[in-house]
């Protein structure tokens, strides 16, 4: 009944973006272009302690009633992300610090004043008698014994212990070489172009608290919010307007939003507060701290007969609510073994509680650090035994003719061949030609480098994945609303929201695939709890599975509604007609979904008397056929220069072979993964959140954190290859964060490639200039002893 | 981020500033292109009553001549120096290293005199114009007097600008056409704050010969009789040495390999 024709606007069009004409032109509605009568602007005191009692905040007379810490937030509830992991210690996080602050940056108080100058100015007129305790730092410190307690309840420093138990014994029996390191990424920041922001009112008339957040999952913070302001979820209304981009920083439920709840009760006046650079960098952005010692045995050819892992996540002072604290640490100790083959494995990873600010799952999540740490594991491999890295890739990595494969911690790989995605890498980079280059001497005097990496990224991971976690929020059926209107365009709403996606685009794709309807008559209505299905959001590259599929579906029974009302006016058998082109047509005849729309809505007495009452609106549930999530995978290929005099690495040539499935649109598939490999090379080579001995934030503004700019983006070569996976609509795979997962490790394989010889290996991100100068020291000290 | 309340002015012509700033005695700043004053106002590190915006002041836009000297005036911006809108007298090395101060929206609204008066030893104005042998014009209660750029600074941000002084414009020697100089400042990435930075240059018509490093923690090491850097690169170890500039030996040797590589500038011409 529903035509599969290919048109250039239905699934691997290359259609331009629609969103794109009200962003490049300035008019895209983001929450600070929010605008209320009446609306005042918050500003917060933050800690400047990392670790410290609090014995008194007081509150002058003349801003009583502007002012507010947590003991006039009577009856509002603290964040608390639950797992239901065996051992997990479960954090509570007041919105307002309560006796205690555990990170600089830590909500104390906050003030209402007119604008955001006078907010600050109120902020000076507090005064917090704080006692400081001392601070939990690094995770070495933390896991000691006798170490001071951020929790005092919980007896250790340690949220969670992910074990991974498995027999190594005939693996170390038989291995020809043992190869082990100590690999660490830093804490980073996210830095989305738009910070967080919130616009808060009550409704009187729904009688709702209307929050808008820039959120990538707003159901999910309506749940949360309700919960903590102890509202029925009938009273909660969140809207995310344009989302600036989020990354993950957005998919959680902050205490600023509670706050600004509260304040929108409290006060009766609308409330916004516009978070900073300063405060996003050193109290609320930060991620991807990891370290882990890895083993790996192998054989003589670096075939892998066993890896071995310890290690831990520095996950700060708090669970962040959904996917709590030990959402890395787990993901660290079921991925590790990445693409390849690994016959025997153990691992160990601690999420670690420390006084620094909780870690929120950044685009790659645990995969980035994992991706990292394996990488650079089968380089030097490859250098043990004499191997070209690529090689000892191929040897381990998972054949084609192994697909659909369940590796050792059970991950399940749909297909794909990704051995062939690192030859088209090898070729397109031109390993040869480096080779030969390195041979001869740089006129410059820098040493040229060549790295690979290959890694899977499984993504919308669904409820049996989640279940097992035990957070509160499992994903299950997706949904989607698809509405045909009375002129015969397409409505479709959905629970996730875009933050950068392009699914205003995308999805309307997947509509005109199905319906033939043209997506300039497609509208998106997303980001409202109000008017879409509930959703647990945009995360884990999920959205072009999920309500990618879900649109699908639900316009595949809107096309079957269709189809009858066309029947019947068509005087057909309902065999005989076929949605085609946004029309329903038959042998010799056709008519429009316009027309039909019109027959629905505006003359019911023509229609069949049996005809289906729920007309040209359907909801339906869209869940993959195996619901373990979609496995894409890449192989970066880059070619670096580094100075070493001054330890400055220019990227020469970077090509990114990957294989998303099938795309829905080509482009928009580009842009994730060209902006995803910035941030990649942001976390390679710049992007670095340091803290003093004390929890003290080193860097506070973009000065001083740095990221890649446009001169530091090479033009990435991309080539795709196009594995449908067979469990869902069209063959979709994810591969949002895809891009940001790989670089670090390809990276620093191409420093480490062009150091080799003079015995330097740099194996922690960022790699900074005085890194590899200290490294380079360091060889050379090694050398003359 | 936003600063706390202060009064706004804009004075007409430099007598109505200078006033200004007398009778604010000490509590009033001068805002050129607001571009390093701007930050650290929003993030209340400085705090003023009053803000006295000369950007606009005709006088301070002006570029004159006088004869060996071409004099510039301290509110002129990077970008017009960058785009060639003012006369150059130093073999290219102005345009060029205006062009690799920070972004070209900094580079709009920032100005060579407010790059001077901030006195940052990582600044390009600080260390190529004190290469040059640039001196500084200051107006102040007292009237006009100039001070040679080796001179102006005392340590890091702090300069011999009292409260009640306006930098009023740069008096930069013309070099002669077999001027030589070298610049070289290694950052992060573009934009960023340099690491390590030195300047050269060599005039022989007039004898001079002058290094400038910077990226320091306190005032930039100027070294008046260079000549010596140039012959070996023992010679500059040596001098990053004995300026105490590697302290910490990775600093040390990234403007150990910043003086080399400003210095093979001059040479390889
Ligand atoms: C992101 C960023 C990157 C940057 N990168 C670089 C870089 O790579 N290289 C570099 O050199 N600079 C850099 N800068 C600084 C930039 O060049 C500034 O423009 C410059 O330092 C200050 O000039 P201004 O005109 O903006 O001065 P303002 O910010 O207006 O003033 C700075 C200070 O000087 C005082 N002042 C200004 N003019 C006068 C005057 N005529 N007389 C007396 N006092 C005066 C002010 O009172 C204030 O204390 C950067 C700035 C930013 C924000």
């Amino acid at each position: 009944m529903v035509s599969n024709a290919r048109s250039n606007k239905g699934v691997g069009g290359r259609l331009l973006r629609k969103e794109d004409d009200r962003y490049l032109r300035g008019r895209g509605q983001f929450v600070a272009d929010i605008k209320m009568s009446g609306m005042k602007e918050v500003a917060f005191l933050r800690s400047p302690l990392a670790h410290a009692r609090i014995n008194a905040i007081t509150i002058p007379e003349n801003l009583k009633h502007k002012a507010f810490c947590w003991s006039n937030m009577s009856g509002v509830k603290a964040i608390c992300a639950m797992t239901s992991l065996a051992g997990f210690k479960k954090s509570e996080q007041s919105p307002l610090a309560s006796d205690k602050v555990r990170h600089v940056g830590e909500l104390v108080a906050m003030c209402v004043g007119d604008n955001r100058a006078q907010a600050e100015d109120f902020l000076e007129e507090l005064v917090v008698d704080f006692d400081e305790l001392p601070a939990i730092v690094d995770m070495v410190s933390a896991q000691q014994k006798g170490a001071v307690l951020v929790h005092e309840d919980w007896g250790d420093n340690v949220y969670l212990e992910s074990k991974w138990d498995g027999d190594l014994s005939e693996a170390k029996a038989n291995a020809s070489i043992t190869v082990t390191r100590q690999i660490r990424t830093n804490r980073q920041c996210m830095a989305p172009i738009e910070g967080k922001g919130v616009v808060a009112y009550w409704d009187n008339r729904m009688d709702q608290l209307v929050l808008y957040t820039s959120t990538q999952m707003p159901h999910i913070v309506r749940t949360g919010l309700a919960e903590c302001l102890n509202l029925s979820q009938a009273n909660v209304r969140i809207i995310s307007p344009d989302v600036g981009g989020a990354f993950g920083y957005k998919g959680i439920l902050t205490p600023e939003e509670i706050c600004l709840g509260w304040l929108a009760m409290e006060c009766g006046h609308p409330v916004r507060w516009i978070e900073d650079r300063r405060e996003h960098l050193t109290a609320n952005a930060n991620c991807r701290e990891h370290e882990y010692q890895v083993t790996a045995y192998a054989d003589d050819i670096g075939r892998i007969l066993g890896l071995e892992a310890v290690g831990a996540v520095n996950a700060g002072a708090y669970s962040a609510y959904p996917f709590s604290a030990c959402l890395e640490g787990a993901q660290v100790a079921s991925i590790l073994p990445g693409p390849y083959i690994v016959p025997a494995y153990q691992c160990n990873i601690n999420s670690i509680s420390s006084n620094k600010p909780p870690i929120l799952p950044y685009r790659g999540v645990a995969r980035t650090s994992v991706c990292f740490a394996m990488e650079l594991m089968i380089d030097a491999i490859a250098r043990k035994v004499g191997r070209e890295p690529y090689e000892v890739r191929l040897e381990n990595l998972v054949p084609p003719t192994a697909m659909p494969y369940t590796n050792i911690t059970g991950k399940a790989f749909d297909s794909g061949d990704y051995p062939e995605s690192l030859r088209r890498a090898v070729e397109s980079i031109n390993l040869k030609g480096i080779r030969e280059r390195q041979a001869t001497n740089e006129k410059d005097g820098r040493r040229i480098g060549i790295g690979f990496c290959t890694f899977c990224e499984q993504g919308a991971h669904g409820t049996s994945v989640y279940h097992a976690w035990g957070v509160p929020m499992i994903p299950g059926q997706e949904q989607a609303v698809a509405r045909l209107t009375p002129d015969g365009s397409l409505e479709l709403r959905i629970g996730a929201h875009s933050h950068g996606q392009s699914m205003e685009t995308t999805l309307a794709q997947v509509a005109n695939e199905i319906l033939g309807i043209d997506p300039a008559d497609v509208r998106l209505v997303h980001g409202d709890t109000q008017y879409t299905p509930y959703s647990t959001g945009t995360w884990g590259s999920r959205c072009a599975v999920m309500s990618g599929g879900a649109v699908s579906t639900a316009c595949k029974a809107l096309a079957e509604r269709a189809a009858k009302i066309a029947a019947h006016l068509m005087k057909l058998d309902l065999k005989e007609v076929q949605i085609i082109d946004g029309q329903a047509k038959g042998a010799a005849s056709s008519i429009s979904l316009a027309e039909i729309a019109e027959a629905w809505y505006y003359k019911p007495q023509i229609l069949a008397a049996d005809v289906d009452p729920g007309g040209l609106e359907v909801t339906v549930g869209y869940r993959p056929k195996i619901d373990t999530g979609t496995f894409s995978y890449a192989s970066h290929a880059v070619v670096v220069a580094v100075d070493t005099e001054l330890g400055h690495v220019e990227i020469l040539d970077y090509v990114i072979v990957e294989d998303g499935g099938t795309m829905i649109n080509p482009m928009v598939v580009d842009g994730q993964v060209f902006g995803g490999a910035a941030q990649g090379i942001g976390t390679a080579l710049y992007e670095e959140m340091p803290f003093d001995s004390v929890g003290q934030p080193l860097a506070s503004t973009l000065a001083d954190y740095l990221l890649p700019g446009p001169t530091e983006i090479p033009a990435f070569r991309i080539e795709h290859m196009e594995t449908p996976s067979p469990n869902t609509e069209f063959g979709v795979k994810g591969i949002g964060e895809s891009g940001a997962i790989g670089p670090p490790a390809a990276i620093a394989n191409a420093i480490n490639d062009a150091l080799a010889p003079i015995g330097v290996e740099v194996l922690e991100t960022p790699v900074t200039p005085r890194r590899i100068l200290a490294a380079i020291a360091e060889a050379q000290a090694g050398a003359q002893s | 981020m936003k600063p706390a309340a202060f009064e706004y002015v804009r004075p007409k012509n430099l007598a109505e500033a200078l006033t200004l700033l007398a009778e604010g005695q000490g509590d009033s700043k001068v805002k050129a292109g607001g571009q390093s004053l701007g930050p650290m106002l929003n993030m209340r590190l400085s705090r003023v009553n009053q803000l006295v915006d000369i950007s606009l002041i005709p006088e301070l836009k002006t570029v004159s001549d006088d004869s060996d000297t071409i004099i510039i005036g301290a509110c002129i911006t990077h970008a017009s120096i960058e785009d060639g809108k003012i006369p150059d007298v130093t073999n290219g090395m102005m345009n060029s290293v205006a062009a690799g101060i920070a972004y070209r929206a900094i580079r709009n609204q920032g100005t060579i005199g407010g790059s001077l008066a901030h006195a940052d030893p990582s600044a390009d104005w600080v260390i190529s114009l004190t290469a040059a042998g640039a001196e500084a014009v200051i107006s102040g209660p007292n009237g006009e007097r100039r001070v040679g750029l080796n001179q102006f600074m005392d340590s890091a941000f702090e300069t011999k600008l009292d409260f009640d002084d306006i930098l009023t414009a740069v008096r930069i020697p013309k070099f002669s056409k077999q001027a030589r100089w070298g610049y070289y400042k290694f950052c992060r990435k573009t934009g960023d704050f340099a690491e390590a930075m030195s300047a050269v240059v060599i005039d022989p018509s007039r004898d001079y010969c002058r290094v400038v490093i910077g990226a320091t923690d306190t005032h930039p090491v100027v070294i008046t009789d260079a000549i010596d850097l140039l012959t070996s690169d023992e010679a500059i170890d040596a001098c990053i040495t004995k300026n105490a500039l590697d302290l910490n030996p990775l600093s040390g040797q990234m403007h150990r390999t910043a003086l080399r590589r400003c210095i093979k500038q001059v040479q390889s011409l």
